[in-house]
């Protein structure tokens, strides 16, 4: 009891509270700094790994894909769609008035060359993995893609036209890495 | 009195604890295998950090020496961003070795240049090959040999540098070595480095102690890549603790202070 | 403090509470518990072991996430958590050194309860249910140490698992029925995974026991004593939570040197080296906290009578409260006691020193000498002692000898 403040000064008594309010204030916030500080790191580890990001690059050889065939490959665990689109199909993909659309992209935004349109296979409205890949599989009301999961009609860009989906199939980052093959990632 | 038996008490507990801790300490080390000189090491104590020139000069005798026979299946290209290397050098590097993938669209098998993201390629296809061309033993994989090994570091130092001509009377197996620091002496790997076995870029000279030095840092490294950043945090964490616990005494004084 | 509004003046609080009463339950076990105003900071270790077991769950529960159950690629999946998952290394050393930390705490748990007699009527409850939990323990610590299937983690499992051979007649099948083949191989460590993430959730519920036993019957003291009325007691918060954080910090700082500075400093260095069950290592040992049970079962030279000693060295555990016939409880007062009590400490540390050298010379001497010693300590000193022994004279109540004392 010697170092509290003298019996009978208010003023004393007051500051006295202060400072151990002040003292529990000070180790409350360090106690909840240490604490979050240690959660963080449990949080981080459910982010991909090092050797995940690592491995985030595909490379595609083309040369095989002949016009009006497409090809599915693997990046990052998803289904990437390739497809060597006929002239038809290009002339349908940019002479679509951009008002009509969901999601308005015009089709120059989505491919490097017109001939190859390369997104992602996975719908946007909840993650199945569209039909029209295959030559007996149903195309969809635009003769691109058709989900059959909601019923979302794609066209032959990608396109979100007709359905659930509020969204474009994505295009991922790809380069040329020559003229008949790519890496994706 | 009761003071005194108490603070005996504690003491007696204390004394038991360290007893315990040293007991312990002196059952892991009780083998009879002479033990590794102790040596100065650039990541050594609470604040060591790994030397990067003899990271890469480590690496540089791991690549060119007991790469021939020693696979490091734990590591990738991509992790020699440690050692100081850029991305250009790391893709010049993995490269450098070819690596098997597939199967492709024919289904077979084929060569293409390492990547980045590729694992260190093994110099054997499968440990049954490794033995095959080494007389029979299984050279050890690399990647966390340091901590596979009591004494790490020093062990290593000690192993690469400590062959001899095995003393009289002793019988020495063909096709083994004598060496001072390995368990039972008989070691089928035969010396691995000799004077100037690799020329180091930086002009250091190439001796067996200075190459032995230089791959025991890379290979602590290599088992311990996180050890940079485990002590800077641990540092830090024990810092903070004290001052958190220092507040909590505080805290605990004041709550206590109307208690008798 | 009691003059803080309580959260139950909260209308919706009092609303769910009185349909559930999970508010004023903890409010009652966890705030107003009243306990004696003298406990030293040794009574820190319970609420250290509780504070461990959650530090355990939760770096077990991330590590897990990570971590591939099969004899290819256990071994692998740990290293990946070692050098690419984010903050892997620190979440498996914190695990790993977990472990360690555990029995650490709770040993010296166990001790406190041995000198101040805490396991005398009425807690022999709370004293068998702390057992299960340390057996519980034991069990759990065992089968992670199997998982990162390194050297070590192989043959452990293959020796600890033959214990059960030694058993006449049965043995043979329960060591089949364990591995769930002819060897420790891939059922054995997926049994082992599936094990050691469950029984943890067992030890949880026996805490929550363990902890219902205590505040029913109250907390021991360092006198021995029981509590005469409010003027012995004070309420658990804030004075033992500040107390208990306290010790967290500090206990804290003792655990972060191992973590960050000396992680594999009570590990061995053989678990670095993927399993071989073609090739035994030359010395294999348990980890540290199982060495004294390991020197009781090697001190004996028949397997079975060797495997009975090592499980009854904690079954005897059990019989505690009737073994001791003292009539008071503390060591303070018992100054026979308290002399074998540390004779009881240095064997255990003896034990522990020989478990971990090769069974020959010496050690084996240490080993067999200590085994008789532990179980004569049980068996006929503190049956003995508590019947000759004069214990010293027990103060009026937990208040009195601090008055008195204050006054003098």
């Amino acid at each position: 009891m010697a170092d509290t403040a003298k019996p009978g000064s208010a003023a004393g008594v007051h500051d006295d509270a202060n400072r151990r309010d002040f003292l529990f204030l000070l180790t409350g916030a360090a106690g909840a700094i240490g604490t979050a500080s240690a959660v963080w790191p449990l949080i981080s580890s459910m982010n991909p790994a090092a050797d995940v990001l690592a491995l985030s690059s595909t490379e595609v050889n083309l040369a095989p894909v002949q016009v009006g065939q497409a090809i599915t490959v693997v990046w990052r665990g998803k289904p990437v769609f390739v497809r060597h689109r006929t002239p038809e199909e290009i002339a349908s993909a940019e002479k679509v008035n951009l008002k009509d659309l969901p999601d308005p992209k015009p089709d120059s935004e989505r491919v490097k060359k017109p001939e190859w349109l390369i997104v992602v296979g996975v719908c946007t409205h909840l993650g199945c993995v569209p039909l029209g890949q295959k030559l007996g599989d149903p195309r969809g009301d635009y003769g691109g893609w058709f989900c059959p999961c909601h019923g979302s009609h794609y066209d032959t860009s990608g396109r979100i036209r007709k359905g659930p989906a509020p969204a474009n199939l994505a295009v991922p980052g790809y380069t040329f890495v020559t003229d008949t093959s790519i890496r994706i990632g | 009195m009761r003071a005194g038996i108490m603070t005996m008490g504690r003491t007696g507990a204390a004394a038991l604890a360290i007893l315990a801790c040293l007991s312990i300490g002196a059952a892991r080390a009780a083998d009879e295998e002479p033990v590794p000189p102790h040596r100065h090491w650039s990541f050594s104590g609470m604040f060591g950090t790994y030397d990067r020139a003899a990271l890469q000069r480590g690496f540089q005798v791991y690549k060119e020496v007991c790469a021939a026979c020693h696979v490091m299946r734990f590591l990738y290209y991509r992790d020699l961003a440690a050692l100081g290397f850029n991305d250009d050098e790391i893709k010049a590097i993995a490269a450098g070795y070819e690596v098997t993938d597939g199967p492709n669209d024919q289904g077979e098998m084929f060569k293409r240049p390492g990547r980045p993201s590729d694992r260190f390629v093994p110099p054997f296809a499968n440990d049954n090959a490794a033995r095959a061309a080494n007389n029979g033993a299984l050279p050890p994989d690399l990647s966390l040999i340091t901590k596979a090994r009591e004494h790490g570091a020093d062990y290593v130092h000690a192993l690469l540098t400590g062959y001899k001509d095995a003393p009289a009377g002793f019988t020495l197996p063909e096709g083994m070595n004598y060496n001072t620091y390995f368990p039972g002496h008989q070691i089928a790997m035969a010396p691995p480095l000799n004077e100037g076995a690799v020329t180091f870029a930086d002009n250091t000279k190439a001796s067996v102690d200075q190459m032995a030095h230089d791959v025991a840092t890379f290979l602590t490294w290599a088992a311990e890549p996180e050890m940079e950043a485990r002590k800077e945090m641990g540092i830090k964490v024990i810092l903070f603790l004290v001052v958190l616990s220092g507040l909590l005494y505080a805290v605990k004084r004041k709550v206590w202070k109307g208690v008798h | 403090m009691s003059a803080t509004p309580s959260l139950l003046d909260n209308k919706l609080v009092k609303w769910f509470d009185q349909r559930l009463p999970i508010v004023s339950t903890m409010h009652h076990a966890g705030m107003e518990y009243p306990t004696p105003k003298n406990l030293t900071y040794w009574w820190n270790f319970g609420s250290l072991a509780g504070f461990m077991l959650v530090v355990m769950m939760v770096t077990g529960i991330f590590l897990a996430m990570h971590y591939t159950p099969h004899v290819d690629y256990a071994f692998a999946s740990v290293e990946r958590i070692m050098r690419d998952v984010n903050y892997g290394w620190l979440i498996r050393y914190i695990h790993m050194n977990g472990g360690s930390m555990f029995f650490v705490v709770v040993y010296i748990h166990v001790f406190r309860g041995l000198y101040y007699g805490s396991y005398k009527s009425p807690r022999e409850v709370l004293w068998w249910l702390g057992i299960v939990i340390l057996l519980l323990m034991m069990a759990t610590a065992f089968m992670g140490y199997v998982l990162p299937w390194g050297q070590m983690s192989f043959w452990g499992a293959t020796v600890i698992t033959n214990l059960f051979s030694a058993f006449p007649l049965v043995g043979n099948w329960i060591v089949t029925l364990l591995w769930g083949g002819f060897s420790v191989d891939n059922p054995t460590l997926n049994r082992f995974f599936s094990l050691h993430y469950l029984l943890p959730f067992v030890i949880a519920a026996v805490v929550f026991l363990h902890i219902w036993a205590l505040h029913t019957t109250k907390s021991n003291n360092p006198l021995g004593i029981e509590a005469n009325g409010p003027q012995d007691t004070i309420p658990f918060h804030p004075y033992y939570t500040v107390k208990d954080l306290y010790g967290i910090g500090v206990f804290l700082i003792f655990y972060s040197l191992f973590v960050f500075f000396a992680p594999n400093a009570l590990g061995d260095a053989a678990n670095y080296i993927p399993a071989n069950p073609l090739q035994t290592p030359p010395h294999i040992v348990p980890e540290w906290y199982f060495l004294p049970y390991y020197a009781i079962l090697r001190s004996i030279p028949n397997k079975l009578l060797g495997v009975l000693a090592m499980f009854g060295s904690i079954l005897i555990l059990f019989l505690l409260p009737w073994l001791d016939t003292s009539r008071v409880r503390s060591a303070r007062f018992r100054p026979i006691y308290k002399l074998v009590f540390w004779v009881f400490v240095i064997c255990c540390v003896a034990l522990t020193w020989a478990g971990g050298k090769p069974p020959e010379g010496l050690a084996l001497w240490v080993a067999r000498i200590g085994t008789i010693y532990y179980f004569l300590h049980f068996l006929v000193f503190m049956p003995l002692i508590g019947w000759f022994e004069r214990p010293l004279a027990l103060p009026k109540s937990i208040s009195a000898p601090v008055l008195a004392g204050g006054k003098a």
